[in-house]
This record gives structure tokens, C-alpha cells and sequence, in this order.
């Protein structure tokens, strides 16, 4: 190797930021030990199980990441994400459910999602209400509406077209193929790492969350930015709701994303991302998706009691935290 | 039994690389007050930290009753009967005073805190210091800031230590809570405490201490007895400094006013500021802590409301409501606080200095390329020290933040730079880069103004000073007028003038 380019590599590795090259480790060496464990583990047909089962929450993670970037957290996603569902499914039985029908609540469903972003956005930047606080309110608020649309009972759509959003798959070659959910969450992933890694705003992101204070001697409009981050959020929510309600063909208005946030945060977190704002990347919150993803399998695969699978997530995110504490 | 109770030997302290304290010795007795003088920055602070364990030292002893110690924490240092009151107040807000005062040692009975037994000992210490209108039961929120400092003293009284470090003790207080606490001071050297008494006020020092050793630039520069010496002699030897030779030759100014402000208003921090700045001008503000300059020029800017006030640029009125506005009309503002409000420290060099001007590098993405650029042009330009451009600012040196926070300031392509401190806590290699790029920048009919209350600073560069007192300017001051005595007696309102 010619000199210039060895030292380099060299570099590179020097600068590679070690909190988020440990998801990577912990995700290679988790997928080895499963595979050992279970050789089934490593079958085409479950893997992409597991990368379908972890879009959903994984695509809502994506977008918590720009928030949690941001020094913000935002709790009210699992509700939010019944909600649009429950709304969506109303809009298309409302129009006939025919593929205008389904098109009117997309729009619908997209336009809410990003309006009620802003709305939290506002009562946390304008109302200076903690995130926390401001979330755990929207949370109640949304989630006791769609009980109250559905009587606590469930939204099923008449649409007979719906469910091929959701449940779609593409194949490539004869006994393996891509579900929709799973190319959906990728490519909003190449997205949402474009958008942190290489504009303005993303750039914007990681300043307020490391020093509010700097970045409005930036003269960076801050309120603006958070602002967007929960509009992002709020927009992922809507895809993940678009892809679980219309996979359902239904929404349960007491059980649908019940538990989302605590796992969007898990993602994120165990990717590498501070709590504390201001350090994090998108890859990781992938990585997190998919190590949360693999353990659930594993467990499962396994024959481990489900009671029990909570106590290993558990473990898995108290550890990732300690790793980075370690770190910084 | 001797006298000497503590002694430092050897000392020295660098801080990521820079040596800040050189081989420092001092001494303290039973029953004398130790002063210790110096300029800001000559490391008086950081010595008394050493001493009452906040900071270890990079190399040098410490003994007290000619044993060695390690006064590897706070905790330790008062165990050995080492108390420090801080400059900075240290008190919990949310907390009454009599809990700050007993805040680490609260008397108990059984498990339960005796709170009556605290309440009284409050009050007794409270009475001492002539605080009797301070309620043991109040929040120290709801206190002024004199108030506080006097709590802060009561909780050290409180300590019962035998060496006491005063840093700054009256730079909060009034004439009347400065005469109590001298009165204390001379009792607590009665019954035979060691008192340090850190302060950059002479007549102070002549009138309380009996000896004094003079800090400058990290060094000892001497010890004197109070008696034999003269505060201009103390004024000396903390100066020192070869001040021609630090300071490059002071620019000639247009005639053309490039700003003008005409009486700007924040309510209760800055009162009917006006002036104007010309174009080649090098303008200082001087004046006291909380004399208002930072918030007025936060005002300028717009990263702080105004009430009223009018600018106008080259003659032609303009509107400044956020720093965006300042930032299109190449007014640039470089804060106090470079760590809280100048870098974000999680970031690296490159993304700093672009982070006030990224509309600059756009394309439809970031064009990363072009700001490594320009980064790589500002590091020549300021002689940037790091191991490379993509390395996070919190690992550089004070001096190094500080130019990664003027290259920000440049990115905005100013005409007016308006620098707040912009030498503090850094090493005086790095001062004089400063200085030297301060004065090149006014050359070519851009103009700088100058905060600093380092009055060195200001008299060496600036064209003409302007002197801030409660929110006002007391004086203007232009060529011979501009000494450090003029600015002090301004400063402290003894001299007044109608500006």
C-alpha cells in the first residue's frame, strides 16, 4: 500500500468514532452466536422475518433519532402511530376503499402526521415544555382518542387493496423475496442518514443537541430545527402505521403500538446515539433495530419463555448504555 | 511548635499541554493573612485550587506541619482543616441558608437531621458577620448576590478550619459587608487561622494582609512584606510585563463613522448606550463585572431583546432583531464563554468554523470538500494546533478553541468584529497572535471593538475606551487619558464624567 494511502487507512481508524463502531461488533458477533446456536437462524426466509418484523419499529427509530440527536425524546409514537392507522383506515372506508380511497389517506395520514410533529414541536420550542413532558401528554391525548373513535374495539378496513401495501413482497428468485416493509425501511434509512450526515439541517441537529447555547451564537435558528426533527419523527410514525395498519388490513385500538416508543429508544440507544444529544448516526439506529430484532428471534427460536424475552432487552440496552458511558 | 503551617513547594500545573503555574513556592503561617495578587490569568485561582485539594498538580509538594500530603480531593483538604471560599459562588439555590451553610456536615441526632440545633448555629455565625437580617429559613434564590457571598463566607467560618483561602471575597460586596468581613478576618488571625486571601485589589491587601506574593504569568515574581512596600511598587510587579513589546503599534482611524448606536436600551442591564465606531477603529469597553458590555454588545447583535435603540451602518438605519440580521450586515460577535457559547465542543475544527456560515458550502448537500478547505486555510492563517482538522474542539488547548471561535467569527466575512474577552485564559503566546491579527484586521477600514477587563488589553490596543458602569458609559477616554487609573476610577464610579 503506498504510504499516503496507509496512513490513511490508519487514520480512519483512528477517527472511527468507537461508540459506533461497538453496534457494528455487537451485531456481527450476535449474528454468529445465533447462527450457531440455530442454524436455522441463518435461513434466507428467516432473516428477512426478522428484518420485516424489525421495519416497523426500526423506520419510527430512524426518525427518534433526529430527535434524540437534538436533545429532545418524543414518547407519544405508539399512539400516534394507532391513531394515524385507525384515521387512515376510516378516510379509505369512508371513500369506497378503492385505490383513490387509499391514496386520500395516505395524504391524510402523511399531511396529520407531519401537523401534529409540529405541534409538539411548537409546545416544546414556544411553550418551553421539557420533551418529556410535552410527549408523555401528546401519548395519553392520542391514544385515548382512538379509543374513543373505536369504542376501544378495532378499525377494520373494507379495502381489499390495502393489505397489498403492507404485506407486498418482491421477489427475486424463485423461493426468496424483499417484503415492501423491509425495502421501505431501507431506503428511508439511505434517506434519513443523507439528510443528518450531509445537509444543513443534520448538521444543524447534532450543534443543538451538543450546545444549544453555541448554536443560536451560530445563528442557527434553533426552534425552527427542533421543530423539524419532530415533524420527522411524527412522518416516520405515519409510514410505519401505513405499513402495520395496511398489512393488518386493521387497526386494535387498545394493543396497536403499544410499547413502540420504549423499542424506537432501544434502537436508537443501543446504536450508539447519546441520550444526552448531540452524538449519533443512523447506521447505528439500524444496527439497534436489527440487534433488538435478532434477540427476539433467537430467544424465540430458542424456545425461551416470551416472559423472559423482556428481561434480555433489558440487559442488552442497559449494557449498550454502560459501553458508551465507559467511552465519553 | 512552628509557625509555618502549610507549605507549597515547587509547584507546577499544565492544563491539556499549557503550563499555567511555574515551579511555584508559598507559605502560610499561624495567625497571618497571606495575600496573593496578579492580573487575571497570572494563576492565582488555580494555585489556591491546588491547595484546597479542586486540582492536583502536575508536579510539586505539598506539606502541612512539615508533612507531606496528598490532597487528593476536596474532601481531603478538609479533613486537613482547608477551607475555600470560592469566587464564583458555590451555594445551592433551591436550598434555605442555614442548609447551605451546614451543606456536607449537617448536625444530626440519631438518624434524623437536628434541624432547630442547625437553625440556631446559623444564626450565631449569621450575627458574627453582622448578617442578622439574613433568615437562616430563606432560600438563598431570593438573596442578592451580596447576600450570598456572605453565606458563602458563613458556611466556611462555619468549617472551623484552620487555613482558610478567601479567593475574590469582596469583589460581590458593598464598603459596609467589606469593613464586617475585614473585622472577622481579624479575628479569626487572632485565634491563630491561616487566612489566603487572593485579590487584585491593592488597597485591600495593603490594608488586611501581612505579607503578599505577587502572581504573574504563573510565576512567583516576589514576596513582600505589607509594611515595607507601596501599592505602586505591588502595581509593578503584577503588571511587569514589557506591554510595548506585547502589543502591536495602534492603527490611525478614518474619519468616516462606520456604526452608530444611539441609546440602547435592555431593561436593568444597559442604559442609553451611545457611540459611534470609525472605520479603522480599534474601540474597548471597559468596566467592572456585570457592568453591562456583554449584554450590550449581545444587544448590538441581536442575541438579546432591546427595548429601544437605534443603528445605524454607514449612515443608513438598520434594523438588527437576531443575530442572522448582524451575521447579513458583517457584524460579527465572538462571545465571552467560548466553551458554553463560541464552539460546540462535541464537534470538530472544520464543522466549527463553518457551523455560522453553511449556506456558504451548499450545493444541493453539504460540499464537505470545500469546507476542509477552508478550514485548512484558517489553520494557516491562525496556526492552529491539533493533530488534525477532524479532531473534536474539546481536546484542543484554550488557546487553540479560542482561534477555531475567530475563524467562525471571520467565516461572516465582517466588517465590524466585535471581540467579548477574547484573550481569557489563554497563554500569552497565543495573546499575542491575537493581538497581532486584531490589528491587521482594522487596516484596511474594517473596525474591531474590544470588551476585555483586562485593562492591559484595552489600554494596549484600543484607539479609544469606553468605560461601562451599571449599564452606562461614565467616561470616553482617547489617547494619554487611556491608563489604568482613569479606567479604575471610572470603573468604580469615584470619578464621574457627563457622557
Amino acid at each position: 500500500m503506498p504510504l499516503e494511502s496507509k496512513r490513511r487507512f490508519i487514520d480512519y481508524f483512528k477517527n472511527f468514532n468507537y461508540e459506533k463502531l461497538g453496534s457494528l461488533i455487537a451485531l456481527a458477533a450476535l449474528f454468529i452466536i445465533s447462527g450457531i446456536a440455530n442454524p436455522i437462524f441463518f435461513r434466507p426466509l428467516n432473516i428477512m422475518n426478522i428484518l420485516r418484523q424489525i421495519s416497523y419499529v426500526g423506520t419510527i427509530a430512524l426518525g427518534m433519532t433526529f430527535v434524540i440527536i437534538s436533545g429532545g425524546i418524543d414518547l407519544s409514537v405508539g399512539s400516534l402511530m394507532a391513531l394515524l392507522g385507525g384515521i387512515m383506515i376510516i378516510v379509505i372506508n369512508q371513500f369506497g376503499g378503492n385505490v383513490l380511497a387509499i391514496l386520500i389517506a395516505m395524504v391524510v395520514g402523511a399531511g396529520l402526521s407531519v401537523v401534529l410533529g409540529f405541534g409538539t414541536g411548537l409546545l416544546i420550542t414556544k411553550g418551553k415544555i421539557a420533551p418529556f413532558i410535552a410527549t408523555l401528554g401528546t401519548m395519553a391525548i392520542y391514544r385515548s382518542l382512538v379509543l374513543y373513535f373505536a369504542n376501544g374495539g378495532e378499525y377494520r378496513s373494507i379495502s381489499s387493496i390495502y393489505p397489498k401495501i403492507g404485506g407486498g413482497k418482491i421477489p427475486l428468485g424463485e423461493s426468496f423475496f424483499i417484503p415492501t416493509p423491509v425495502i421501505i425501511f431501507f431506503v428511508y434509512a439511505i434517506i434519513c442518514h443523507i439528510i443528518l450526515d450531509k445537509t444543513r439541517f443534520g448538521r444543524y441537529v447534532y450543534a443543538i443537541g451538543s450546545n444549544e447555547s453555541a448554536a443560536i451564537y451560530s445563528a442557527i435558528k434553533v426552534d425552527r430545527v427542533k421543530t423539524m426533527t419532530y415533524m420527522i419523527v411524527g412522518f416516520s410514525v405515519f409510514l410505519t402505521s401505513l405499513m402495520l395498519s395496511s398489512r393488518m388490513n386493521s387497526v386494535s385500538s387498545t394493543s396497536a403500538g403499544l410499547g413502540f416508543e420504549l423499542d424506537a429508544i432501544a434502537a436508537v440507544v443501543i446504536g450508539g446515539t447519546s441520550m444526552k444529544g448531540g452524538r449519533g448516526w443512523i447506521w447505528g439506529t439500524v444496527f439497534g433495530a436489527i440487534i433488538l430484532g435478532i434477540i427476539n428471534n433467537m430467544l424465540n427460536l430458542l424456545n425461551v419463555s416470551p416472559y423472559l424475552q423482556g428481561a434480555v432487552k433489558g440487559l442488552v440496552i442497559i449494557g449498550a448504555v454502560l459501553i458508551q458511558r465507559k467511552r465519553s | 511548635m512552628s509557625k509555618t503551617i502549610l507549605r507549597a513547594k515547587k509547584i507546577n500545573k499544565d492544563f491539556a499541554g499549557v503550563q499555567v503555574l511555574f515551579d511555584i513556592s508559598i507559605s502560610g503561617e499561624r495567625g497571618q493573612v497571606h495575600g496573593l495578587i496578579g492580573e487575571n490569568g497570572a494563576g492565582k485561582s488555580t494555585l489556591m485550587k491546588i491547595i484546597a485539594g479542586f486540582l492536583q498538580p502536575s508536579s510539586g509538594r505539598i506539606l502541612i506541619d512539615n508533612k507531606p500530603v496528598n490532597l487528593k480531593d476536596p474532601a481531603m483538604a478538609k479533613r486537613m482543616g482547608i477551607t475555600m471560599i470560592h469566587q464564583e459562588l458555590n451555594l445551592v439555590e433551591d436550598l434555605k441558608v442555614y442548609e447551605n451553610i451546614f451543606l456536607g456536615k449537617e448536625i444530626k441526632q440519631g438518624m434524623l437531621l437536628n434541624k432547630r440545633n442547625m437553625i440556631h448555629r446559623s444564626k450565631e455565625i449569621l450575627k458574627e458577620l453582622g448578617e442578622e437580617e439574613i433568615d437562616p429559613l430563606e432560600d438563598v434564590r431570593n438573596l442578592s448576590v451580596a447576600k450570598k457571598q456572605m453565606v458563602e463566607i458563613a458556611r466556611a467560618i462555619s468549617e472551623n478550619s484552620r487555613i482558610l483561602i478567601m479567593d475574590e471575597p469582596t469583589s460581590a460586596l458593598t464598603d459596609y459587608e467589606t469593613e464586617i468581613l475585614f473585622k472577622l478576618i481579624k479575628e479569626l488571625k487572632q485565634k491563630g487561622v491561616c487566612i489566603f486571601y487572593v485579590s487584585h485589589r491593592l488597597k485591600e491587601v495593603k490594608e488586611i494582609c501581612d505579607v503578599v506574593t505577587v502572581l504573574r504569568d504563573g510565576r512567583v515574581i516576589g514576596e513582600y512584606d505589607v509594611s515595607n512596600v507601596s501599592e505602586v511598587e505591588l502595581a509593578n510587579a503584577m503588571v511587569g510585563r514589557e506591554i510595548k513589546n506585547m502589543y502591536p503599534q495602534k492603527p490611525i482611524p478614518k474619519d468616516e463613522v462606520i456604526i452608530e448606536v444611539k441609546n440602547l436600551n435592555v431593561p436593568g442591564l444597559v442604559k442609553d448606550v451611545s457611540f459611534q465606531l470609525k472605520k479603522g477603529e480599534i474601540l474597548g469597553f471597559a468596566g467592572l463585572v456585570g457592568a453591562g458590555r456583554t449584554e450590550m454588545a449581545e444587544a448590538l447583535v441581536g442575541l438579546r431583546k432591546k427595548a429601544s435603540g437605534e443603528i445605524f451602518l454607514n449612515g443608513e438605519h438598520v434594523y438588527i432583531n437576531n443575530y442572522e440580521d448582524a451575521k447579513q450586515l458583517g457584524i460579527s460577535y465572538l462571545p465571552e464563554d467560548r466553551k458554553q457559547n463560541g464552539l460546540v465542543l462535541d464537534m470538530n475544527i472544520v464543522n466549527n468554523i463553518t457551523l455560522i456560515s453553511l449556506e456558504k458550502y451548499m450545493k444541493l448537500l453539504i460540499d464537505k470538500k470545500k469546507e476542509m478547505e477552508k478550514a485548512k486555510e484558517y489553520r494557516e492563517k491562525f496556526d492552529i494546533r491539533c493533530r488534525d482538522l477532524f479532531q473534536e474542539v474539546r481536546y484542543l488547548s484554550g488557546g487553540n478553541q479560542q482561534k477555531v471561535v475567530l475563524s467562525k467569527c471571520l467565516e461572516v466575512e465582517p466588517q465590524i468584529l466585535i471581540l467579548d474577552e477574547p484573550t481569557r485564559g489563554i497563554d500569552i503566546n497565543t495573546k499575542y497572535q491575537i493581538y497581532q491579527f486584531i490589528a491587521n484586521f482594522v487596516k484596511n477600514g474594517k473596525s474591531c471593538i474590544v470588551i476585555s477587563s483586562e485593562l492591559q488589553e484595552i489600554i494596549g490596543l484600543c484607539n479609544r475606551v469606553l468605560v461601562m458602569r451599571e449599564g452606562k458609559i461614565v467616561a470616553e477616554l482617547m489617547g494619554k487619558e487611556i491608563n489604568e487609573e482613569e479606567i479604575i476610577l471610572y470603573a468604580t464610579g469615584i470619578k464621574e464624567e457627563v457622557y
